[in-house]
């Protein structure tokens, strides 16, 4: 297969210099208001900052993918003394917690990286954030040419994965004899 | 649909345990504004002058700015106001944090609280659910670990809290409102909240708010950020460090402290220490000031970073959070030369809920009347022989009120007067009652006098800003310092400022003129009152030296932000100064007067009483007051809020200007 050039967006979280402001949660909701900046609600943002001041804990997060289910476990991490709430570095929309879902519908919320027509220099929560907590990185990566997957493709995969290719080819033989009688 | 605000108050009847959601009146809005304007004319509606600081009738009012919640930076201050025990005036002092911006989320601009409930409970808001909840078992924690048991027990860790201590619950006259960081701590707030019964509240909102210009308004608060990274690159020459940045004084990551520690008084607002400062001492204070803090924080939606994460214990908890000056104030007013005490005794105070700048005040003051033999050991038994020691000492007998601790806990003024024996003659730093910052200077300055004298919110740093404190000495200075200052409202200020001098002709206390006195008293004021109106921090506006919100942008911003149509001269000549006055006469109705417009009365050593007597004289006819200082029916008439007018001829109060003394 041959090498293709990708992009990599990162948004570099030092969460040493946060501040706990949440002006990135203020413009990222702003921004992705209909009309654009119409409306500002930090709940629908998506990114949160997890924050607890008594114990100087100040972690900006962003969404990241839906989970339809909540994780087996739970995780807690001490770092530097500090213990870190569970789902703390959590990127997902997930059962377990309200975070990244839109308060009224709850739907889940995934961040774009403020795509933008014309494009945006930087994600807006990088643009205000003055404390340079966020910083944005682009780089170019040569990665393996992958045929894209469609969705029929990929659940399909994910059952061969699980059954075995030929029991999934048994199976769909078997359905369709039942359809024909 | 409403741009900006939410729209709804939430009216909360604690003897009765009622909750409503009330629509607002939107000319309200047009007239004044929100935060402290609608603040003072719920006041006026609805608390007559017989009613009494701890009343029922007296109401607590938490409100946010106009802007709070939207993505104005900064929009971030709570606005309380109630009647004070101590000045017995209408108190309003704010807060920073995040309650406001939250309380809109929820979907209310005010919280305005009334009654008296029969036990100790907290109110727990999440958008439309209103909760009046038992406390029982929060009775005498900290505030802030009442603050983190809720958040526990309600299992909201992004709620946010405010809550009173021990001497809010004991009505201390000083006695804060604590927020994290922040706190409304002027005017005691906190004792009319215990006195309500009202431990804390706690709220937590999901909705929207709406922005009427959305693309303009972004645009204009994207410059405010810009002009906020420019001026970080580009710090005021030719002032103290201090002074030289935006935000409060930058005090968490400052260490140099030459200006506060000496030119600001010690002990009881005494002592000036010229020599204070010495290298030694810079370098023990930097070694404690970088041991303590572990992380410089910040209010809602600012990226000032005036706040600190502080590693010292407070009753219960291993850290607290610090802003500005108290790091200071308890360490001047006992006249320990030790940072170390200031943080340790300043995470307690905090935890208790008291007032920053007042309490150490009480204490020196305290610690004078026993040295020259007025109070005794009758009075302070096992009193300790070091000042720190008694301040530790004199906190908890305050904030329990115990023993002397019941008198103290009045503040110096009614302290000097419960004690008698020549006490008053102690009472120096008092302005209509309360404790005042520690300055104590030599030549009279004339644009000082009238703040101080004239302010209501009664404390200087709330009321001057963006004027340099002293002349540049080099008038060269001066034209380089005026070349970009956009933020004035007139070339006058501009003229004024390139001709003062620290000496001569023109220099204090007969320059400037009469008229640009009163201008430049007005300039600041104003720019205060338009700030506790939307809810902007003074840190970025009113208070620091060329800020990114001034007169010339805020009228724009606001219309964009509300879609009303405020011009300068609306803003200023007509809403600001309709809620000017009438918070003027809320407290005229309140015995306000002539008598009462005075600075401390050794703030300066070299005073001109009949010059004073005639600078009061014309700023009164510039503020379109009487001889008294109060407002002209016809100024009310002008403003559109001629009933208040009628309200004060019904009482007699234009008749019989003098009043009775008012306590």
């Amino acid at each position: 297969m041959s090498k293709v050039k990708k992009t990599i967006k990162v948004i570099k979280i030092n969460a040493d210099l946060c501040n706990g402001c949440r002006a990135c949660e203020v413009i990222c909701s702003a921004f992705h208001a209909s009309p654009k900046y119409s409306i500002n609600n930090p709940a629908r943002a998506r990114i949160r900052v997890v924050f607890d001041p008594v114990k100087n804990v100040y972690v900006p997060v962003y969404a990241g993918g839906y989970m339809a289910a909540e994780c087996m476990g739970r995780d807690k991490y001490v770092i530097d003394g500090k213990e870190y709430e569970e789902c703390a570095f959590c990127r997902s929309a997930c059962p377990s917690r309200d975070a990244f879902k839109e308060p009224d519908s709850a739907l889940p919320l995934k961040c774009d990286m403020c795509e933008d027509d014309p494009p945006q220099e930087e994600p807006l929560c990088v643009q205000w954030c003055l404390a340079d907590a966020l910083t944005y990185e682009e780089r170019e990566e040569e990665v393996e040419e992958t045929e894209e997957l469609d969705d029929l493709e990929t659940g399909l995969k994910a059952l061969a994965d699980k059954h075995g290719f030929q029991n999934i080819v048994d199976s769909v033989a078997r359905m369709l004899q039942k359809e024909e009688v | 649909m409403r741009y900006a605000e939410t729209g709804f108050n939430l009216e909360i009847d604690l003897s009765s345990g009622n909750i409503e959601k009330v629509e607002t009146d939107p000319k309200l809005t047009e007239l004044h504004l929100g935060g402290l304007g609608t603040n003072a004319k719920i006041m006026w509606d609805r608390v007559p002058p017989e009613v009494e600081p701890f009343s029922p009738e007296n109401l607590l009012i938490f409100s946010s700015g106009l802007l709070g919640g939207t993505p104005a930076p900064a929009a971030n201050r709570t606005i309380v106001t109630t009647i004070s025990p101590q000045t017995r005036l209408m108190a309003y002092s704010m807060m920073g944090g995040f309650f406001a911006p939250e309380l809109k989320f929820a979907g209310y601009d005010k919280i305005i609280i009334r009654g008296k409930s029969p036990s100790l409970v907290y109110l727990w808001i999440k958008d439309d659910k209103v909760e009046i909840r038992d406390a029982s078992h929060l009775q005498g924690k900290g505030s802030l670990e009442t603050s983190e048991i809720i958040k526990q027990e309600l299992n909201e860790p992004k709620a946010q809290v405010a809550s009173i201590g021990l001497a809010g619950e004991n009505r201390v006259f000083f006695s804060s409102i604590e927020h994290g960081r922040s706190s409304a701590s002027r005017g005691g707030l906190g004792a009319v909240m215990g006195d309500k019964n009202l431990k804390a509240i706690a709220v937590r909102g999901t909705k929207d708010i709406n922005i009427a210009r959305p693309e303009e308004f972004i645009k204009l608060c994207n410059e405010v950020l810009q002009y906020i990274q420019w001026r970080a690159d580009n710090p005021i020459k030719h002032v103290p460090p201090i002074l030289a940045g935006l935000g409060s004084p930058q005090e968490m990551a400052i260490h140099d402290e030459q200006w506060h520690t000496t030119a600001f008084s010690w002990g009881n607002a005494r002592y000036r220490r010229k020599d204070f400062w010495t290298e030694e001492v810079e370098k023990e204070w930097t070694k404690v000031q970088d041991g303590a803090v572990e992380r410089l924080i910040s209010c809602y939606n600012c990226p000032m970073k005036c706040g600190a994460v502080i590693s010292y214990p407070t009753q219960e908890l291993s850290k607290y959070m610090m802003k500005c000056y108290s790091k200071l104030t308890y360490v001047m007013g006992a006249m320990a030369d030790d940072l170390e005490f200031g943080f340790r005794i300043a995470g307690l105070a905090q935890g208790y809920g008291i007032d920053g700048f007042s309490g150490p005040q009480v204490m020196a003051f305290a610690i004078e009347l026993y040295e020259n033999g007025i109070l005794t050991d009758e009075d302070l038994p096992g009193f300790p022989s070091d000042n720190e020691g008694r301040f530790f000492y004199l906190l908890e007998k305050i904030v329990r009120r115990e023993g002397i601790g019941d008198v103290l806990a009045n503040g110096v003024y009614w302290a000097a007067r419960q004690i008698g024996k020549g006490a008053e003659e102690y009472d120096h730093n008092t302005i209509k009652k309360h404790e005042q910052i520690p300055i104590k200077l030599g030549m009279l300055n004339p644009i000082f006098f009238l703040l101080l004298s004239t302010g209501e919110k009664i404390n200087i740093t709330q009321i001057e800003g963006q004027l340099p404190q002293a002349p540049f000495p080099n008038p060269e200075d001066r034209k380089e310092f005026v070349k970009d200052w956009i933020q004035v409202p007139s070339d006058t200020i501009k003229e004024f400022f390139l001709k003062w001098e620290p000496r001569g002709e023109y220099a204090f206390p007969f320059y400037p003129d009469f008229q640009t006195a009163c201008e430049l008293v007005e300039w600041q004021e104003t720019m205060h009152y338009i700030d506790d109106a939307v809810g902007l921090c003074a840190g970025l506006s009113s208070f620091p030296i060329k800020p990114p919100y001034h007169i010339n942008n805020l009228p724009q911003i606001i219309s964009a932000a509300t879609g009303l149509d405020i011009d300068r001269d609306e803003l200023w000549h007509k809403i600001i100064k309709r809620n000017r006055n009438l918070i003027r006469a809320n407290n005229v109705r309140r015995g306000l007067r002539r008598k009462d417009d005075k600075p401390p009365q050794d703030h300066w050593k070299k005073r001109f009483p009949e010059y004073e007597a005639k600078l009061l004289d014309e700023y009164y006819k510039f503020k379109g007051w009487n001889a008294e200082g109060i407002p002209t029916k016809e100024t009310l008439e002008g403003l559109g809020i001629g009933y208040v007018g009628e309200d004060l001829e019904k009482r007699g109060i234009y008749n019989n200007e003098q009043s009775e003394e008012n306590n």
